[in-house]
């Protein structure tokens, strides 16, 4: 760690983990920081943007942005990279290599694990890449840690000329503590030195650093068993003593607080024998850790008798709740009351698209397109495949649309000969990894639709900028793509490439309509913005005649927030059938007249609210 | 240890500020000299999803999250939010909640429904309920986002320093937008504060 002295008290700060990260970059003198947005690694670099003395950028993907950052550390300065758990597959080309190599100027990679995905595709446990990569894996269990770590990381990058991973879960990089910063410290770029046998990773050169990765293995193997990263914190009740790491370390802390701790800082390579040693101070020793049991594996392969997986689940943060009672049981001590607690069963509130989001009437669109296969992507617009839309048949990666469209178009049944395939995807989506889906399409001739989504943003994480939005991190003017121009070079044809306002529903109907009848590629670019960003101008609000309401509920099939249903009835038509039929009105306060729901509304209803700025709330007691 | 440590759980929908009201509180306890956690489950928030947001302040905090059954407070931004959470109040904790109903479009288009009194029902179980429609009070000072100062205010009297130190970090807030915006969020503070007394 850096000898260095806490400043006075008075400088406590209330941070998050990312934000102690940017700091901790900035004092440990990095000059580059690179990442691709993505929950919840996002604000890194977002705080990392607000230091002028660094350079930092958003990639377009984070394979871009970890060898960005591998070429200021060949550069010999120090390099920061950030990006979530599944960013890491994209970016572990680069990683496995990387490894051989080694690092020059301190080379950090923050991997952030959604723990409990609550913003993701898949939960991965992000400490592999160490074990499979043969480097460090740096584990912070707060906002504090966080900083002290990130600074150790450059020591340790550059003592062992190796890539360090600082792996974060959700509960690190969102939860705000105290956090008392270091004092900050310079670090002169040793400039780039020609060194084709080590930087040139062809088979023959490659072949000679394979045996200096596994002398690093060794040193790095006795360096875990002195860090002050790994301690052991006595404990009154030695019934039970617990190895952890990371966020689930304090989970132990509050639910077995009298219990002797084996705490691990720099868990990987993890001090196998210091544990051992351990394990016989105590009756029964626990291996907390989120997410897979891997210091388990190892320690149960050395021999050193644990519980881990066996108690607690595979899945999901290591909470108190999650550890206390099976843990309890072990020790054979009685489950807390709290456990016992009656609830309610209250209807789910899932994540929906915004107000006036123009996505809405894309969605509405494609749910009213019979005979359909749509693959979509990674965004806002993955949540057309939830109610009332039902539009999405397939989510997987990061650019997947298209791909995926291919296979779909290539493998396609006799039974599904007559099918549309449609494929949708954002702007940042598609120029993160969707492109190459794109020119493959058109290179093997599938027949695809594809929907380019343009908002100008990475709207899911925020409405971050990208090379669509024509800003930069700093949100300083840069070039915009013109996405048009674009398709055409990977190869769609110029009249097979519409640009159509999403809020024009009855022409984007139509280019739908008609390109999925043509047996070729083609591409429909919507183009209005995020209404989270500045871009968007809001419009007067609507409002609904409630004595023109006839309850069909045609305007609830747009999915818009901001229309309510007032009251329901069931009707008997003539033929016997019954109807429900809603009566609805629309927030006012919250609806910004984007006028989509006006479209299918058949006894036009919806009008302007004009100067109607209150509502009819609903008043509960 | 977690018996010197004040537990206060906000929950609502996103877009509704409960991060920034935990956020104050935070900044609140920090300033006074406490250990400090704050920690939400907040997948995607900006899209009307169910915010938590649970600050913890003590001479020490070890876990951010508060265990079902232990927070002394909750502000509920959303009365069936406030029945949602009702379980991780202690025993003789209490509950604010802003009587505003808000219905996801899941609700909306009929696949579920919403709760009959759910206050009722938190009150059924033994927790003492404050409630006032912040949420129309907000909308009516003009600016629903208000609902924010209205429940701190609801809060202020009920914590372990004085109501004063809390509207201080919240007008701190606003000092730099203009004295018109401080003046703002003071009335909505002050209203909370008497209408949930």
């Amino acid at each position: 760690m850096n000898a260095v002295e806490p400043r006075s008290a008075d400088l406590r700060q209330f941070i998050s983990g990312n934000e102690a990260v940017a700091q901790a970059a900035r004092d440990a003198g990095v000059k580059v920081a690179a990442a691709y947005p993505g929950t919840p690694s996002t604000e890194i670099l977002e705080y990392v943007s607000k230091y002028p003395d660094m350079y930092s950028e958003w990639s377009i993907n984070e394979k871009v942005s970890l060898e960005v950052a591998i070429g200021a550390s060949l550069a010999g300065s120090r390099a920061l990279c950030a990006m979530k758990h599944v960013g890491m597959n994209v970016a572990s080309d680069a990683f496995m290599t990387q490894t051989l190599i080694g690092a020059v100027g301190g080379l950090v990679i923050v991997v952030a694990d959604d723990v409990g995905l609550s913003s993701s595709q898949n939960e991965q446990d992000s400490r592999y890449w160490g074990r499979f990569a043969h480097l460090p894996v740096l584990e912070p269990s707060d906002a504090q840690e966080a900083y002290e770590m990130t600074r150790a990381a450059y020591g340790i990058s550059e003592q062992f000329e190796v890539p360090v991973i600082v792996r974060l879960t959700t509960r690190i990089c969102h939860v705000k503590g105290v956090v008392v910063t270091h004092e900050p410290e310079t670090h002169e770029s040793t400039g780039f030195k020609k060194d084709p046998s080590r930087y040139v990773m062809v088979p023959g050169n490659a072949k000679t650093r394979i045996p200096l990765m596994m002398t690093r293995d060794e040193a790095l193997k006795t360096y875990t068993t002195k860090t002050t990263l790994n301690r052991v914190e006595a404990g009154s009740d030695s019934r039970v003593g617990f190895v952890t790491s990371g966020a689930a370390y304090y989970h132990v802390k509050e639910a077995f607080p009298d219990a002797p701790v084996f705490k691990l800082g720099f868990s990987h390579p993890a001090p196998i024998e210091a544990i051992r040693e351990f394990s016989t101070t105590v009756e029964n020793t626990v291996v907390i850790e989120e997410v897979e049991p891997l210091l388990e594996t190892e320690l149960r392969a050395a021999g050193v008798e644990v519980h881990g997986k066996d108690l607690v689940p595979k899945i999901g943060e290591m909470a108190p709740a999650v550890i206390t009672p099976p843990v309890s049981k072990l020790i054979g001590e009685a489950i807390a009351e709290s456990a016992l607690i009656p609830t309610h069963e209250v209807f789910p509130r899932p994540p929906t698209m915004c107000v006036a989001c123009p996505h809405l009437g894309i969605y509405y669109c494609l749910s009213h397109i019979k005979n359909t296969i749509i693959s979509g992507d990674i965004g806002c617009y993955t949540l057309g495949a939830g109610h009332p839309w039902n539009a999405l048949d397939t989510t997987i990666s990061m650019g997947a649309s298209l791909s995926v469209a291919q296979g779909l178009d290539k493998g396609r049944a006799d039974s599904d000969a007559n099918k549309n395939v449609l494929a949708v995807i954002g702007d940042s989506t598609f120029l993160h990894m969707g492109m190459q889906g794109l020119l493959d399409i058109t290179y093997n001739q599938g027949n695809v639709t594809i929907l380019l989504l343009d908002n100008r943003a990475v709207g899911m994480t925020g409405g971050q900028d990208a090379p669509s939005s024509g800003l930069n991190l700093q949100g300083e003017k840069t070039m915009q793509v013109d996405f048009r121009k674009l398709c055409e070079a990977l190869g769609v044809k110029p009249e097979r490439i519409h640009e159509v306002n999403p809020y024009e529903m009855p022409v984007l109907f139509k280019a739908l309509r008609t390109e999925v009848k043509i047996p070729e590629p083609s591409v429909i670019i919507t183009n209005q913005p995020c209404v989270l960003t500045e871009r968007y101008s809001k419009l007067p609000p609507l409002k609904v005649e409630a004595d023109k309401c006839t309850g069909c509920s045609n305007c609830l099939d747009v999915g818009c927030p901001a229309i309510l249903v007032d009251r329901r009835e069931t009707v008997v038509k003539p033929n016997g059938k019954e109807k429900e039929l809603a009566f609805v009105s629309i927030d006012t306060a919250a609806c910004t007249g984007c006028g989509l729901c006006t479209k299918p509304c058949a006894p036009d209803a919806i009008v302007p609210a004009f100067n109607v700025s209150k509502i009819d709330a609903v008043e509960i007691k | 240890m977690s018996n010197d440590v004040t537990n206060i759980l906000v929950v609502g929908i996103g877009g509704q500020g409960v991060m920034t009201a935990a956020d104050i509180l935070g900044t609140t306890a920090l300033s006074l000299g406490y250990d400090v956690k704050k920690t939400e489950v907040a997948g995607m928030a900006q899209r009307g999803g169910v915010v938590t947001s649970h600050v913890r302040f003590g001479p020490k905090v070890y876990s951010p999250a508060i265990k079902p059954g232990t927070a002394d407070l909750m502000l509920a931004f959303e009365p069936a939010e406030a029945l949602r959470w009702a379980p991780h109040l202690k025993q003789d904790g209490l509950l604010m909640v802003n009587t505003y109903a808000q219905e996801p479009p899941v609700v909306s288009i009929g696949l579920f429904d919403y709760p009959d009194s759910p206050l009722e029902k938190v009150r059924a179980m033994g927790i003492e309920t404050h409630d006032y429609n912040a949420g129309q009070s907000a909308i009516e000072l003009g600016d629903r986002r208000l609902i924010n100062s209205i429940m701190l205010g609801a809060i202020s009297d009920h914590l372990p320093f004085p109501a004063e130190t809390l509207e201080q970090s919240l007008l701190d807030r606003f000092r730099h937008k203009g004295e018109k915006l401080v003046a703002l969020n003071q009335q909505a503070f002050d209203l909370g504060r008497k209408a949930f007394a």
